[in-house]
Order: C-alpha cells, then structure tokens, then sequence
C-alpha cells in the first residue's frame, strides 16, 4: 500500500467519522438537551418530542449510526483494498 | 415456604446451574482462551456478552428508580450510557482490535513505549474495576438477603462462589458465554413485567410505545395520555412536572452525558471484549449488535420508570387530591407494600393522625398553603427508595410469582455478569501487564495462565471483602469508576490512534493530571478517600457546593478529560516526537489488513 493510498484512506475515514459524530451530537445535547423546550411544543404520539428524543430517540439513531460506519468502512477497505482476509 | 419462594429458589437455582455447566463446557487451556476467549467469538454473540458485561445492577435495579423519580433529567442516563458505544465503535474499538493484543495497559505501553505508561495506566484500570465492583458485590447480597431470606453475607459468598467457579476455570472462555447465558435471563426478566404493565395501562404491549400512548383507566381511554397523565398526578401533588424537571442545571446535564458517554468508551472491561472478534470488521459490527442488546433494556426502561411512579402515586392518591378520603388508609395498604416497608426501604409515618396515608412534596413552598388546608402535615412516606422500583413493580401491578422470581434471577444475572468482566480486567492487568509485562518477562505459558488464575481469586477475595465492609463511599463508586475512566483512559487511548505526534511525555502527564484534577473534585465533596468529615469546599474562596460552574462531582469526568487532552498536548509540543517505529505502529493501526489472532508478545 503506497504512502498516498494509506493517507487517502484515513483523510476518509476521518471524513465518515466527523459527519457521524455531528449527528451524533445534534440529536443527543441538540434535540435532548439545548433544544428540548421548543421541540417539546411538538408531539410525537403521546411524547413531547424533546422528551422522546432525549430518552427514546438519540438511542436509536445512535444505532444507526454505528451500522452506518461499519457497512461505509466495509466499503471504504475494499476501495482501498485493505479489508482483510 | 410460600409459592413465591418456591418459584426464586427453582428460577435462580436453575439459573445458577446452567452457568455452572457452561463453566465445566468452556474451561480455558491457553492464555489466550483465558484473555480474550482464543478470539474467534462472533460478533452477534459477542455483542450478547458485551450487553450483559455492560448492563450491570445499576442499570438492571437502580436506572428505572432513577427515571421514575428523576423523569426528564434522568436522560442524561439513558444517553451517556449509550451514546458512549458510538464513540467506541468509531473512536476506539476497530484499532484497538487491530493492534491486537490481550489488555488496554499493553497498548498504551507499546504505544508509548514506556513501561511507566503501562503500570500509570494498571493503576487507573484497577481504581476503576474495583470502585465498580463493589457495587456489584453489593447488587448481589442485597438480592440474595432479600428474596431468599438469606443473611446479607450469606448471599455475597454465594455469589462469589458461582464467580469463581466460572471465571477463574473458564476465563474470558467461560465468562464469554455464560454472560450470553445471563444476557438472555436478564432481558427476558426485564421486559416481561414491562410488557405486561405497558398493556394494563395503555393496551399497548410494546413499552416504548406503551409510554407514547393513551391513558387507559379501569379498562376506559381517559382520553389523556400517559405521560399528560403523569404530569398532572405529579404536579399536584407539589412535585416536578416529570417531562420537564432536569437535574441540576442544563449545562450539568449536558456534562454529565458527556461524562458517562467517555467513561463508557474507556471502561477497561468493556473494551477489551472487542479483544475477542476474529478482525476488525468484526469489532465495528459487535459494538453495533452490542447497542442493539442493550437498546431492548435502555429504551424499556424509561417506561418502566414513567409507569412504576403512576403506580406508586395512584396507589397511594386513590381519590381526588384534598378529598377526605382521598388517601388510601394505611390498614388497607397492599402485601407489598408491607412487605417493602419490613426490609426499611419504604417508611411511613402518620404525622397527622387520621391513618391515611399523604405522600406529597412538602419542599414546595408553594404547594404548602395547599396542604395546610387539607390538614396535612408533612410528606408521611418518609422514605421511598428508589432501587425497589424494578424489584417491587410485578409486585405492584400484580403480576404472577413467576415474573417476581425472573425479576430476581434476572437483577443476579446483571450482577454477576458485570462482576466477572470487571473481574477478568483486574486479573489480566495483573498477570499479564504487572508480572509477565513487567516483574518477570520469561514466565511460561503454563505459568502465566496460572497466575491470572490466581489473581482472578485474589481479585475474587478483595472485592468480597469490600462487599462486606463496603468503605462507605458505595453510593458513590459507580460514578467514580466513570469518572476514572473518562478523565485518565479513553483520552490516551483515542490520541494513541488519532494523535501521530502524541508522546510517551504527554499520555503520561495528561493521565495523571485528567486522574488527580478528577478525584480532587470528587474528594472535595466527598471526603479524601471518601472519609467522611474530610471534604474541604472552602466558600471563602467561592468554592461552595458543585461550585465550577454548578457541576455536580459525578458529573465531572468530561472535564477531566478536558484537562486530560489539553496537558498532554501541551506536553507533548515541547518534548521530543516519538520514535520512528511508533509512527510506523500508529500509521498500522489504522488500517485493517493483516490483523492477526490477538498475541500477547
């Protein structure tokens, strides 16, 4: 693996991982906690959404989160051919 | 003996054996098998373990307690101790699966190429195995004293004894699956009552959306919804709205969650159950299947929470509030409620004579005109503790005594599974980083294995020793563990990968000064070592109570961390960059190809 396909794999990865983790925080200290009063006016169901997102919501997107990552890494190894045996 | 007991002593019995013969199936005949379980575990089931690992009494008997009483603010539980697999999954796990080798203190050893690096971070993993621990050994005397009508200490060799049978003969081998084994006992026990109370209060059968739903009263929509519901019941009766009432402050919660998400990232002994996975894609996937696990119990749990309080407030207010017979009249009180009140973990008190029971919030200044009128005298549930809310709530709603004995056998199998990881942390960071790492480097095989046997039982011995005579401090050591872990752990392994630059000079200064700006805080409140009498707030110089910035102790570990990255940056800038070949092992743990089976060399 040359030098510059090594330091194209990982500028990707960091690439994959800061818009994960922006999601990451948005949901969780955005929408459960620093945006919870307004997004409570909403209601999801019987929840007021701020409350749902802080208690119910961030946990599952969380979820997707990480599936997200592992399937997008499945792919970026490939590219770079550097999955493993 | 009654039913009930028949039922406890069959349920956790059987229990009890399958995990004894998983031990006798899984006994381990390498170090390898005895580290990491030979690492070729599955990811699915080892995101099963990792579940149970991870899911410990705390989060089996004590969270719902604290969503129930706590309502919103309780959040920042159900976020940090789940959005912490995220950093894991993307910050640390794949790597440090990469790297390849037995425990977290031998990465930061060869990654700083510096024994001192490894035996700080021996340190900082054995303080916050063992604060851990204890609460777990105390989880399980508990359980036993009260559902077996065993003595507390009784219930605590017990426990020990099944451990040891299966942790010290099995290792991470035996461990590995019998947590499987305990995952399934602990879900099943948890979201059976769910779903039935779910189902008498809304007519939903799924909890999550159960806690969404309508209001259902004596089989009629009350055409509220539950949480509406709640609210209204909660509030008049002086206490918090529970949708909206925070802990502390916003910016607490918001460095709390952030707390328990790092420490959860850089808890020793949930890291190294990704040492266990045939390769690095594995690793990404278990700690998706691992959130998965704990999901089912983390997004129940709030509903178990929500549902477990209007229970407990309308057992109580069975009529309107200020009615004469609003109140229920303590002869008429339930079995459980009883039964709750002999073990002193719910009290009451008639303080103004009329033998009904008013159980309202008199720290509301103004609710207490309200009361006044009424001729209450004060709150007469003098103590309601939170843990019985998952113990007492199949109780509560009524629920057959099978359910009430799976509540048991499933609160023993959360305790005992997160014992046992903890357990093995200690153990290999003894055997492997202290004696084969650094006291005597040429010890066989064979010798090595029956060290960390050992020092699986002396792990064992003082962690029983400190159930019994727990230093009075037990309240608090979950938290601490977090913090531990947060502001000296997860900062120098994620550097370790991210930080090409980072120095053995900086990981050490930044873990030591994450550790001690930490425990100065927590032992500023608390005591030193916790010693009561010992706390040093000095007000004089506005140093009150949580006074950096209203920041609650347990809550403080991000700012450790915070302190932890910014010294060891700092350090680092002006002391030399590491050598070559460290450069070259970082440039190496990034990528997955060629991730060999886990070695200890």
């Amino acid at each position: 693996m040359t030098p510059e396909n090594r330091a194209g794999y990982w500028r990707a990865n960091l690439g994959l991982l800061s818009i994960l983790l922006i999601v990451w925080f948005i949901v969780s200290y955005g929408f459960g906690i620093l945006l919870v009063e307004p997004l409570n006016a909403i209601k999801l169901g019987g929840y007021p959404l701020g409350f749902w997102f802080a208690q119910q919501g961030s946990i599952y997107v969380f979820l997707v989160l990480i599936f997200v990552y592992a399937t997008s890494m499945n792919k970026l190894d490939k590219k770079f051919e550097v999955e493993e045996d | 003996m009654t039913a009930l007991d028949m039922w406890t002593y069959g349920v956790v019995g059987a229990t009890f054996a399958l995990y004894i013969g998983i031990a006798i199936w899984a006994r381990a005949g390498t170090t390898g098998e005895f580290y990491v379980a030979g690492g070729g575990v599955h990811p699915v089931a080892n995101g099963m373990a990792t579940a149970a690992d991870w899911m410990s009494a705390a989060s089996f008997i004590s969270m719902a307690g604290l969503i129930a009483f706590n309502g919103y603010g309780a959040s920042v539980f159900l976020m940090g101790w789940t959005g912490g697999y995220v950093l894991l999954a993307l910050l640390l796990a794949p790597y440090l699966r990469k790297f390849g080798k037995f425990t977290v203190p031998e990465f930061i050893g060869d990654r700083y190429y510096s024994q001192a690096a490894r035996i700080v971070a021996v340190i900082c993993l054995i303080l916050a195995s063992i604060t851990y621990v204890i609460g777990q050994m105390k989880g399980i005397g508990v359980a036993f004293s009260r559902f077996l009508e065993v003595p507390y200490d009784m219930g605590l060799y017990i426990g020990m004894g099944i451990v040891a049978i299966y942790a010290v003969a099995g290792g991470m081998k035996g461990i590995t699956y019998t947590q499987i084994a305990q995952y399934v006992v602990l879900i099943f026990a948890y979201t059976v009552p769910a779903i039935f109370i779910s189902l008498n209060l809304t007519g939903n059968p799924v909890p999550q959306l159960g806690l969404g739903s309508g209001y259902v009263e004596d089989g009629v929509a009350s055409g509220l919804t539950l949480l509406d519901k709640l609210d209204l019941v909660v509030t008049e009766l002086g206490f918090k709205e529970y949708t909206t009432q925070v802990m502390g402050s916003s910016l607490n919660m918001f460095v709390y969650t952030l707390s328990l998400m790092i420490g959860t990232a850089g808890l020793p002994h949930v890291i190294i159950r990704f040492f266990t996975v045939p390769k690095v894609r594995d690793a990404r996937y278990s700690a998706g299947w691992a959130l998965v696990f704990i999901a089912l119990l983390y997004t129940t749990a709030p509903a178990v929470g929500a549902m477990a309080r209007l229970n407990l407030m309308d057992t109580i207010q069975i009529g309107p509030v200020g009615a004469e017979d609003g109140n229920l009249l303590y002869d008429e009180r339930p079995d459980w409620f009883k039964k709750w009140e002999e073990t002193g973990l719910l009290q009451y008190e008639d303080k103004n004579g009329d033998g009904r029971i008013q159980y309202y919030n008199d720290a509301n200044p103004e609710f207490a005109p309200k009361a006044e009128s009424f001729g209450w005298k004060g709150n007469e549930m003098v103590k309601v503790d939170r843990d019985i809310m998952v113990l007492a709530n199949p109780e509560i709603a009524s629920l057959p005594a099978w359910v009430i004995a799976l509540v048991v056998a499933g609160g023993l199998a959360a305790a005992l599974s997160t014992a046992a990881g903890l357990l093995l942390a200690i153990s290999s960071s003894i055997s492997h980083d202290l004696l084969k790492g650094v006291i005597a480097k040429n010890i066989s095989e064979k010798a090595e294995l029956t060290a960390g046997r050992l020092s699986m039982i002396v792990a064992i011995l003082v962690a029983g020793y400190l159930g019994l005579n727990p230093p009075g401090f037990a309240a608090g050591t979950v938290a601490i563990a977090f913090g531990l872990a947060a502001s000296s752990i997860f900062p120098v392994l994620m550097m370790g990968i991210f930080a090409k630059r980072m120095n053995k000079a900086g990981a050490i200064a930044g873990m030591i000064a994450g550790i001690t700006v930490t425990l100065l805080y927590v032992f500023q409140h608390k005591g030193i070592f916790f010693v009561p009498g010992t706390a040093f707030l000095m007000p004089e110089m506005g140093m009150g109570e949580d006074w950096f910035f209203g920041i609650s102790p347990n809550a403080f570990g991000a700012v450790g961390a915070l302190v932890n990255f910014t010294v060891a940056y700092l350090v680092s800038a002006v002391t030399a960059p590491p050598p070559e070949h460290i450069q070259h092992l970082v440039e190496d743990v990034r990528v997955p190809g060629g991730a060999g089976a886990p070695t200890g060399h």
